[in-house]
C-alpha cells in the first residue's frame, strides 16, 4: 500500500491540476466550438447547425470593422513596439551610468493595469482638455490632436496607449538579448576593428532573431488579446470605430445576449492565436524535449 | 562465501532501446567491482538499476543474499556518491550527513556521534557548518563520501564520483577511496570511464558497451588478457598495439607476418603459438616492446623496424613505427637513442601476445 | 527560464576614442534616452498632478502645469465617495475585494504551480511532458474561448458572481504558468539530488518540502509577483464574472471613469487610477528584477 502510494504520488499530486486543465481548458474549448456551430442566442443551444453564426459573423460590418482594426492595431502595435524596443535597448547598452533608473522608468508602465493606461490616456488625450489644448494653449491655435473622438483615427490612439504600455517590455527582453551575445565574438569584432554600428547589424542582432520571434508572440499575444485597453480609452467608440474582436465578443456575449455570436468570434480569435502560437511552441518543445 | 551483491540475466529497456542486455555479475564481501566502459555503454544505469532508482525490465537482483529486485532503495542497505555530489544545496555540511538518519528517525545522540565519526574520519570537522557552496570540489566530494559513511551499509556505490575534480586531486582522491575500502572492508560498486582508475581501484572489473559486458576479471586478468578487441584497445594507455597479421604454421608454433609499407614484412616466430587461423589480428602492449638486447628469452623475437615518431614522456620513451598499416607504439627507456626516419631493432616479448579473431574480435588464444 | 543579465558584462561601446563626433553622438544619445523617459513619465506625471488639482484649476489651466494648490480632495473621493453606477463608496470596498481575490489566488496558484513543476522536472513519468505540454497551451489561448462556459459552469457550482468564483477562475488559469516557472527552475536542478534523497529514505512529499523547496524562493517571488499582477490587473474576467458587490478595482475604476451620471471629475479619475495602480507598481518598484523574470521567463523559454 505504502509502496503503491509512494510510487504513483507524483501521478496524484499533477492529476487535479491536469483534470482542470483538461476539462477548463480543452473542455470548454469544445463547449464554445459546438456552441459555436449553433443557432444559440440568449440560452445555448446544442443542436448543430452548421456554420451559420461564421456565416453571419463574416457578413457583419461591425466585425468587419473589429478584424480591420485588428490588423491596423496589431500591425502597427507590433513593429513599433518592436523597433521602439530594440531602439531603447541598444541605447541603454552604451554604457550608461543611470541604465538602472532609465529601465525602470522605460518598463514601469507593464506594470499597470490596462484600465489605469486606458484611464490615463484618455484624459491626456481628450480634446476638450487634454494634449489639444495644451498646445492650443502655447498659441498654435489650429493644433488638433482628436483621435481618441475621430471614428478614423480614434484606433491610432488605441495603438498610442498600447505602445506605451509594452514597448519597455521589448525592451527588457532586447537588452536581454544584447547581453547574452558571446563576449569573445564581440572582442574578436573589435580587436578586428569593425566599427560599433557593424558590429551590431552584423553580429548581434542576426544572432538575436530567436528573441525577436518571442517579443512578436508576446505581443501578437496581447494585440489579439487586447480589450480592457480599448474599453478603458474608447469603449470601443466612437460607435464602434475602435471594436476589436476581443470587444466584439464580449458585446455579443454580455450585452447583446447573442451566445452564438460570441462563441464563433471566440473561436476566430483562437483562431488566430493557434495560428501564431502552435507553429512557435511546437518548436520550443520540440527544440528541448527534456531540459 | 555467499555473494554480496548477485546480479542475474538483468534486462533494461526504455520502450524499445535496450540499454542492459542480460547481465550477470557477482561479487563477495570486501571486492571492489569497477564498472567501466565508455559513456553511454549502460554502466551508470545498472549502478542506477543496484541501487533501485531506475526500474529493471528481466532478471534479478540480490543484495546480501536477499532478492532485492523490487525493493525501494531506502530499503536496500546501500549508500551512494554521485557525480555531482548532489549535497543539499541549503542544507549545511552536518545536516547533510545526518539526513538520511534522520528520516530513518536514528535518535539525535546517534546522530551527533556517527557524525563525530565520519567527520573526523574525513577530516571534514571544520567545514561542518558550512553550505556546500561554500566548499571546494574536493571537500564536497569528501562531503558525498561521509554521507554514504554513516549508512554503514552493506553496498557502497559511485557514480563517476571523480571526474568533476582536476587531474592532480583526482589522483589523490582515487588513493584515498582506495584507503577507505581497505580500512573499512566494505563492499564498493564504482562505475567510471576511466580505465586507470580501474585498474587501480578494482579486485573486480566489468568491461560493458553497448549494454552487454564484454569481460569480467581482476585487473590483471582484464590487461593481459583481454577477452576481445574493445577490451584490448579500451584498457591501457597508451592503447595496445593491435595490427592485423598472417600466420603459418612453423613446426612448433607459428610463423607470424606483419606487412609493412616500406620493407619486406616482419616475420615472428611465436613457439607457444596454438592453432590460429590464417589471418589474425595480433595485439602487443607497448612495454612488451622494448630495444633489443635489453629482453631475452625463447619468446623475444627482433626485427629491424623504421622510426616515424618519437615522443620523450619524463620516465619512458614511446618510440612510434608503423606495422601492418597502423602505427605501433614501443615504450622504451627514456635515454633511448632511437630518432624519427633511421631504422632500430626492436624486441617483441611474444609470451605477452594476444590473438584475435578479426570479424568477431574475440580472442584466439 | 532564461535569466537575464542584466549587468552589463560585454557592452559593445567600448574603445575610447575622444573625436568630438563621438561626443556628439554621445550627448545625442542621451537627449534621446532623455526624451524618451519624458514619453514614459508623462502620463504619470499628468496623472498625479491632475489628481493633486481642485476640477476648476483643472478647467483653466494647463494639462502639464503643476498644480497652484494642493488639495487631496480628489483622492479623498476616488478612495471612499466616487460612484461606480449607483453605488458611491469609492473605490474602497473594491479594493479590498481585489485584496481579497488576489491573495488566496495567487498563493494556491503559486503551491500548486510548484509541486506540479516539481513532479514535471523531478519525476518524469510516461506522458508528464505531454501534461506539461498541454498546461503550457492553456497559457496562450484567448480568454474569450472560455468566457461563455465558464459563466454558466461558475452557477452550476454556485460561485458565480462571488469572490470565490474568481479566485477559482483565476487560479485554473494561472496554474500554466506558474507551473512553466516551476518547472522551467527546477529542471536545472540535477536529478542526483533526489535520486540521493531516495537513498537516504526520503520520500516524495519529503524530498519537495526538505530539499526542492528551502531552494525555490527566487522562483517563488517570481510567481507570485506574475500572478498578483496578473489578477490584480485583470479585467476580463473581473467584468465577466463579478457582481454588483464584488467587483475588482479594475472594474471599479472603469466604472468610476465611465459614469455618466454628474460632471466629469477628471482629478477623482485620476486619483482613482492611481489608487487601482499603486500595489502592482509598489511591486515592481521593490522588486523589479523578480518581475523582469517573470515576464520574460512567459517568453523565453528553455
Amino acid at each position: 500500500m505504502t509502496v503503491w502510494l509512494e510510487r504513483n504520488l507524483p501521478r496524484m499530486v499533477l492529476a487535479p491540476s491536469f483534470i482542470a486543465v483538461l476539462i477548463f481548458v480543452y473542455g470548454f474549448i469544445g463547449w464554445t466550438a459546438w456552441v459555436s456551430l449553433t443557432r444559440s442566442k440568449l440560452m445555448p443551444r446544442y443542436e448543430i447547425d452548421g456554420f451559420i453564426q461564421y456565416k453571419r459573423l463574416f457578413a457583419s460590418p461591425r466585425w468587419d470593422t473589429a478584424m480591420d482594426n485588428l490588423y491596423i492595431f496589431g500591425g502597427l502595435f507590433i513593429c513599433i513596439s518592436m523597433v521602439l524596443g530594440l531602439l531603447l535597448a541598444i541605447m541603454l547598452d552604451q554604457r550608461i551610468r543611470i541604465e538602472g533608473a532609465l529601465r525602470t522608468i522605460y518598463l514601469y508602465p507593464m506594470a499597470l493595469s490596462m484600465i489605469v493606461t486606458g484611464t490615463a490616456w484618455k484624459w491626456i488625450m481628450n480634446p476638450g482638455l487634454g494634449i489639444q489644448e495644451m498646445v492650443r494653449g502655447w498659441g498654435y491655435e489650429s493644433f488638433t490632436f482628436d483621435w481618441i473622438v475621430n471614428p478614423d483615427r480614434a484606433i491610432y490612439a488605441v495603438v498610442i496607449a498600447g505602445i506605451w504600455q509594452s514597448s519597455g517590455f521589448v525592451m527588457a527582453l532586447f537588452l536581454a538579448g544584447l547581453r547574452s551575445v558571446d563576449g569573445e565574438i564581440i572582442k574578436a569584432a573589435q580587436v578586428d576593428g569593425i566599427p560599433t554600428w557593424r558590429i551590431y547589424t552584423a553580429i548581434i542582432i542576426p544572432s538575436m532573431a530567436p528573441i525577436f520571434l518571442s517579443a512578436f508572440i508576446v505581443l501578437a499575444h496581447l494585440a489579439i488579446k487586447a480589450f480592457d485597453l480599448v474599453i478603458a480609452l474608447t469603449g470601443g467608440g466612437p460607435g464602434y470605430a475602435t471594436d476589436l474582436p476581443a470587444t466584439y465578443m464580449y458585446a455579443m456575449a454580455f450585452s447583446r445576449g447573442d451566445l452564438g455570436q460570441a462563441a464563433s468570434s471566440a473561436m476566430v480569435m483562437m483562431a488566430v492565436v493557434f495560428a501564431i502560437v502552435v507553429p512557435y511552441l511546437y518548436s520550443e518543445l520540440r527544440a528541448k524535449p527534456h531540459d | 562465501m555467499a555473494p554480496i551483491l548477485n546480479i542475474k540475466n538483468l534486462d533494461k529497456a526504455y520502450g524499445p532501446v535496450e540499454i542492459l542486455k542480460d547481465i550477470n555479475v557477482a561479487i563477495e564481501p570486501g571486492d571492489f567491482l569497477v564498472l567501466v566502459g565508455p559513456s553511454g555503454c549502460g554502466k551508470s544505469t545498472l549502478l542506477n538499476c543496484i541501487a533501485g532508482l531506475e526500474p529493471i525490465t528481466g532478471g534479478s537482483i540480490e543484495i546480501g543474499g536477499r532478492d532485492m529486485t523490487s525493493v525501494s532503495p531506502k530499503d536496500r542497505d546501500i549508500a551512494m556518491v554521485f557525480q555531482s555530489y548532489a549535497l543539499y544545496p541549503t542544507m549545511s555540511v552536518a545536516k547533510n550527513i545526518t539526513f538520511g538518519m534522520k528520516v530513518r528517525g536514528v535518535d539525535a545522540a546517534t546522530q551527533e556521534k556517527k557524525l563525530k565519526e565520519v567527520a573526523h574520519q574525513l577530516q571534514i570537522e571544520p567545514y561542518l557548518n558550512r553550505r556546500p557552496s561554500q566548499l571546494s570540489g574536493g571537500q564536497r566530494q569528501r562531503v558525498a563520501i561521509g554521507r554514504a559513511l554513516v549508512r554503514d551499509p552493506k553496498l557502497f556505490l559511485f557514480d563517476e564520483p571523480l571526474s568533476n575534480l582536476d587531474a592532480k586531486l583526482r589522483v589523490e582522491m582515487r588513493s584515498e577511496i582506495k584507503k577507505l575500502h581497505h580500512r573499512l572492508g566494505a563492499t564498493m560498486v564504482y562505475v567510471t570511464h576511466d580505465q586507470i582508475e580501474a585498474m587501480t581501484l578494482a579486485t573486480k572489473i566489468v568491461v560493458l558497451k553497448g549494454g552487454v559486458v564484454q569481460q569480467i576479471g581482476s585487473p590483471a586478468e582484464i590487461y593481459n588478457r583481454p577477452a576481445n578487441l574493445f577490451v584490448a584497445d579500451f584498457m591501457g594507455s597508451p592503447a595496445m598495439n593491435l595490427v592485423p597479421a598472417k600466420t603459418r604454421p612453423n613446426g612448433q608454433g607459428r610463423l607470424i607476418e606483419i606487412r609493412r609499407e616500406d620493407g619486406a614484412p616482419i616475420v615472428l616466430h611465436d613457439h607457444h603459438a596454438g592453432d590460429l587461423p590464417d589471418e589474425v589480428i595480433l595485439g602487443l602492449r607497448p612495454e612488451d616492446v622494448a630495444e633489443a638486447g635489453f629482453r631475452a628469452g625463447e619468446d623475444v623475437q627482433e626485427a629491424e623496424c623504421l622510426i616515424d615518431m618519437v615522443e620523450p614522456a619524463g620516465a619512458d620513451t614511446y618510440v612510434v613505427s608503423r606495422l601492418g598499416g597502423a602505427p605501433f607504439t614501443a615504450r622504451l627507456h627514456a635515454e633511448t637513442v632511437a630518432k624519427p626516419g633511421e631504422t632500430m631493432r626492436l624486441a617483441f616479448d611474444l609470451a605477452k601476445v594476444s590473438y584475435f579473431e578479426p570479424q568477431s574480435g574475440a580472442r584466439l588464444n | 527560464m532564461t535569466d537575464i543579465p542584466l549587468s552589463t558584462q560585454t557592452s559593445v561601446a567600448g574603445a575610447d576614442r575622444k573625436g568630438w563626433s563621438t561626443i556628439a553622438l554621445r550627448w545625442l544619445l542621451f537627449v534621446m534616452l532623455g526624451l524618451f523617459a519624458l514619453f514614459y513619465l508623462m502620463p504619470l506625471f499628468v496623472m498625479v498632478t491632475t489628481s493633486l488639482k481642485s476640477l476648476e484649476e483643472i478647467r483653466t489651466g494647463s494639462l502639464i502645469a503643476l498644480p497652484r494648490s494642493v488639495t487631496l480632495e480628489a483622492w479623498r473621493t476616488a478612495w471612499s465617495g466616487a460612484c461606480t453606477g449607483i453605488q458611491c463608496e469609492g473605490l474602497r470596498p473594491y479594493f479590498w475585494n481585489s485584496v481579497l481575490l488576489a491573495v488566496p489566488a495567487v498563493l494556491i496558484s503559486t503551491v500548486l504551480g510548484a509541486l506540479n513543476g516539481y513532479v514535471i522536472a523531478q519525476w518524469r513519468f510516461k506522458g508528464a511532458n505531454i501534461i506539461f505540454a498541454l498546461m503550457l497551451f492553456g497559457c496562450f489561448i484567448p480568454f474569450q474561448v472560455v468566457l461563455l462556459p465558464m459563466a454558466r459552469m461558475l452557477g452550476i457550482l454556485g460561485i458565480a458572481g462571488t469572490i470565490p468564483g474568481l479566485i477559482f477562475v483565476h487560479v485554473i488559469y494561472g496554474l500554466g504558468f506558474t507551473t512553466l516557472f516551476f518547472r522551467n527552475y527546477y529542471v536545472t536542478i540535477p536529478h542526483e539530488l533526489v535520486k540521493a534523497a531516495k537513498v537516504d529514505g526520503a520520500g516524495f512529499l519529503r524530498i519537495f518540502f526538505a530539499i526542492f523547496l528551502p531552494l525555490s524562493l527566487p522562483i517563488i517571488t517570481v510567481s507570485v509577483i506574475w500572478q498578483f499582477t496578473q489578477i490584480w490587473n485583470d479585467f476580463l474576467f473581473g467584468v465577466s464574472f463579478s457582481s454588483a458587490g464584488t467587483q475588482p478595482v479594475t472594474v471599479a475604476l472603469n466604472n468610476i471613469v465611465n459614469s455618466t451620471t454628474g460632471v466629469k471629475e477628471y482629478n477623482v479619475d485620476m486619483a482613482a487610477a492611481i489608487i487601482a495602480g499603486l500595489p502592482t507598481l509598489f511591486v515592481y518598484v521593490l522588486a523589479g528584477k523578480y518581475f523582469i523574470r517573470g515576464l520574460t521567463a512567459g517568453s523565453v523559454k528553455g
